[in-house]
């Protein structure tokens, strides 16, 4: 039986083209990868090899042709030991072209929306009644590098002056001494290759930390957060899974100006292979960061400058994690719900005590992780308030409070006695100067305002 | 270091292999270049889809380098993957299944031809983002330092990779650490249609770890046997615990960028040139009858071999099943 030689595709879209030259006639013996024919897309002229060896027994196609479908039988080849007589009715043969496969049926189940939220019923948090210490949030993050590192020799720490200078702002304060500079690694400033470097140690089954000195600089590194640590285990079917941290300031810190001022949590929130977190208080950062290191995928963990001074009482107990996934009822309130994260979630409790002496009894709730979003305390929430104000100090389009206000519209939209009304950073980079600067961020007052929009109050 | 862009001289003055290891490299370039020109057949039919870029013509780079590797050591490479795959002893028809986009392939179809990866293989990626493969093959170099395995990172880019800023972020940290990895430029002479005098201000790429005291030297990439004596140098250099090592093989790619590149930026004569008086399968077969350590028959039986092998894997690439619609939501985050 002849080999059949078909018009190829020789790009995504190419459906047809012209048989612009047969280089070989009728006769000539044919190796492995010469050159047979010349045909035209719409874009290009490109060479057809022969894939098989043999004679070229019969060209069905004369040059010249214009239109030939991709797939059609265009010439047939003699293998060794076959003469012409195997020519006939092989070209009435069908085109044996494996046509591609079928679109694969709809999904049965489709799932509503794009984002996979922890859909069962949470308890809330209870209240920890157990011994607590005061520490700040910068002690709550260097506690828990520490007891992660002492609990798993493959966790080390990685960044700009995390090491010698005892961390840009003192968070890693200690940890040379105690791990070595084996695991303590102060870095180059070079955020592209670290991250790229610390991702690969992690697809070898290391558990690197790495520190941002702020949010912005990672900027430098988002190929290798996105591209590289999360797609890779859905690129590899499963294999390569990626067990890393990257960790640092996010969000306005005071008096730096707009390159060093922006807040990334929606950027990273849209990807699918991140898990996104963002603490608050020292309780938050301890927690969650151990949870964070423990975590067998890629975390974003975005810290606040701010905070990093603030203390707080926190469990005072050996390991001390939070779950990932799960947002927190800093204040319960029947009146209306506030949603925010980070350092938003000590201005929204402000605003509640605003609210408070106008008789508006507010319900706080700190979001702690931003993917996977925790809905369903949020939707109940508001099946009691029946309003809803989102906080954050990033910018409003395709923010976290425009993805609430999707989550407000899928699942409690008959719950809502007002639409939901996002307070956030302006719309503009963040200037300088003190005045501008705090014109820019979401004030206790204007979240004040925004509470008492949604529930027909004049403010 | 002073070693920093020495040349290498031609021959060299290692004893030639014997017959059993010639072969060897004879049927696994042969796999990769029989392999390739199926998978362009696919491709023309429709069975492959997106980009699809063949080593067609490259095959004595990752054959030679790959002989002095062991099992504990990492590879890691661009989107022109398929021969490094194979030269790692992954099965032709799992890499082909995932040309196809099915159930077989190396990714479950869920990655293609820039993205494949084998654990098993210690084979990294397939990585789609030029460069990006470098940084990452240093930190499997760090991986491999951190745990004191004794193995090595083989991190390949190519001359256009070789222009992105991360590489030289990577350079530096791996030469300042003295972390155990080699790197091979791929020099096919194209980063897609630009040649290297276009795009490089110093065309000498063995040069580019000079700042940061990696040595590195030029091989013609064209001779397996030159293209093993020099990896065999490097990695020894490496396992001494001496840090990176750069090596640029000079190669050539007869197809084009991709299968959907014409390839009007180089003239038909210089491929043909090529072709015709570098080709490395060629080169090897014809040294072997020269010297009488084989004779036509054997490399018949051989060629007979790898088609077969390929045959078969063009058609596991069909019968496997398209993934199952659920694997649509499986493998984005690992279930804790």
């Amino acid at each position: 039986m002849p080999i059949q030689v078909l018009m190829p595709a020789l790009s995504p879209t190419m459906t047809e083209g012209t048989l612009a030259k047969w280089v070989k006639t009728e006769g000539d013996n044919v190796a492995a990868g010469d050159v047979i024919a010349e045909i035209e897309t719409d874009k290009a002229t490109m060479e057809v090899e022969a894939v098989d060896e043999g004679t070229l027994g019969k060209i069905l196609v004369p040059e010249g042709t214009e239109n030939v479908a991709v797939n059609s039988l265009i010439a047939l080849l003699l293998e060794e030991g076959e003469d012409a007589s195997a020519l006939e009715g092989a070209d009435q043969a069908a085109t044996a072209a494996p046509a591609a496969p079928e679109s694969p049926a709809a999904l049965e189940t489709a799932p509503a929306a794009v984002v996979n939220h922890p859909s069962d019923d949470p308890a809330p948090e209870p209240e920890w009644t157990g011994p607590t210490r005061r520490v700040t949030v910068r002690e709550a993050l260097r506690d828990a590098m520490a007891e992660e590192m002492r609990r798993n020799q493959d966790v080390f720490l990685m960044g700009e002056e995390v090491a010698e200078y005892q961390g840009a702002y003192k968070v890693s304060q200690g940890l040379l001494d105690e791990f070595g500079a084996k695991r303590v690694i102060d870095t180059p400033i070079t955020e592209h290759g670290f991250a790229g470097l610390a991702v690969g140690a992690a697809f070898d089954k290391l558990s690197p930390i790495v520190e941002f000195m702020t949010w912005n600089f990672a900027m430098q590194a988002v190929d290798h957060i996105l591209n590289s640590a999360a797609k890779t285990l859905y690129m590899s079917g499963g294999q390569m899974g990626c067990p890393i941290t990257f960790r640092g300031p996010n969000g306005a810190a005071a008096r730096v100006a707009a390159q060093h001022s922006q807040c990334y949590a929606s950027w990273y929130a849209h990807c699918p292979g991140l898990k996104v977190i963002a603490p608050w208080n020292a309780s938050d950062a301890k927690g969650l960061l151990k949870a964070a290191i423990r975590d067998p995928n890629p975390i974003i963990f975005l810290e606040n400058e701010v905070m990093y001074g603030q203390s707080f009482d926190i469990p005072d107990i050996d390991d001390w994690v939070l779950p990932i996934g799960r947002a927190k009822i800093e204040r319960p309130g029947k009146d209306v719900t506030i949603t925010a994260f980070s350092r938003m979630v000590g201005t929204a409790l402000e605003a509640a005590d605003l609210l408070a002496a106008e008789g508006i009894d507010a319900e706080v709730i700190n979001l702690r992780t931003l993917r996977p979003l925790d809905t369903a305390t949020i939707v109940k929430s508001v099946q009691k308030t029946n309003r809803i104000v989102s906080v954050e100090e990033g910018w409003p389009f395709a923010g976290i409070g425009s993805e609430l206000a999707a989550v407000m519209m899928e699942d409690a939209f008959d719950w809502l006695d007002a639409p939901l009304v996002r307070v956030c950073g302006e719309d503009v980079p963040m200037p300088y100067a003190a005045n501008l600067e705090a014109l820019a961020l979401p004030s206790p007052e204007r979240i004040a305002a925004a509470a008492k929009q949604v529930s027909y109050r004049a403010s | 270091m002073a070693t920093a862009g020495r040349k290498t001289t031609a021959g060299g003055g290692n004893k030639r292999p014997d017959v059993e290891t010639l072969l060897k490299y004879y049927r696994e370039m042969l796999l990769i270049r029989r392999f390739e020109e199926r998978a362009g057949q696919l491709y023309g039919m429709g069975l492959i889809g997106g980009f699809c870029h063949l080593y067609i013509g490259q095959e004595a780079v990752v054959t030679g380098v790959q002989a002095v590797l062991t099992e504990k050591d990492s590879v890691i490479t661009s989107y022109r993957d398929h021969g490094h795959m194979l030269a790692c002893g992954m099965e032709a028809n799992g890499v082909m299944a995932e040309l196809t986009g099915r159930r077989g392939g190396y990714s479950k179809g869920k990655g293609g031809s820039m993205h494949m990866f084998s654990r098993e293989k210690r084979f990294f990626g397939g990585h789609g983002i030029v460069g990006a493969q470098v940084p990452l093959g240093t930190g499997l170099a760090f991986a491999h330092k951190y745990k004191e395995d004794g193995g090595i990172s083989v991190t390949y880019t190519g001359d256009g990779a070789i222009n992105q800023g991360q590489v030289y972020e990577a350079f530096n940290m791996a030469s300042l650490w003295e972390l155990p990895v080699l790197y091979i430029i791929e020099n096919n002479q194209y980063a897609m249609g630009t040649a290297v005098a276009r795009a490089s201000a110093n065309t000498q790429l063995c040069n580019r770890g000079a700042s940061y005291d990696i040595p590195g030297e030029e091989v013609d990439g064209m001779d397996v046997l030159k293209v093993k004596e020099a990896a065999a140098k490097a990695v020894a250099h490496i396992r001494a615990g001496k840090g990176p090592y750069i090596l640029e093989m000079k190669t050539y790619r007869y197809r084009g960028h991709s299968m959907s590149d014409p390839a009007k930026y180089r003239t038909k004569e210089e491929v043909n040139k090529m072709k015709a008086e570098r080709d490395p399968i060629d080169h090897l077969r014809l040294s072997m009858l020269d010297l009488g350590e084989a004779e036509e028959q054997t490399f018949k039986d051989i060629d007979k071999e790898i088609k077969d092998i390929v045959s078969k894997s063009a058609e596991f690439s069909q019968s496997s099943p398209e993934p199952d619609p659920s694997e649509l939501y499986t493998d984005i985050l690992v279930d804790v």
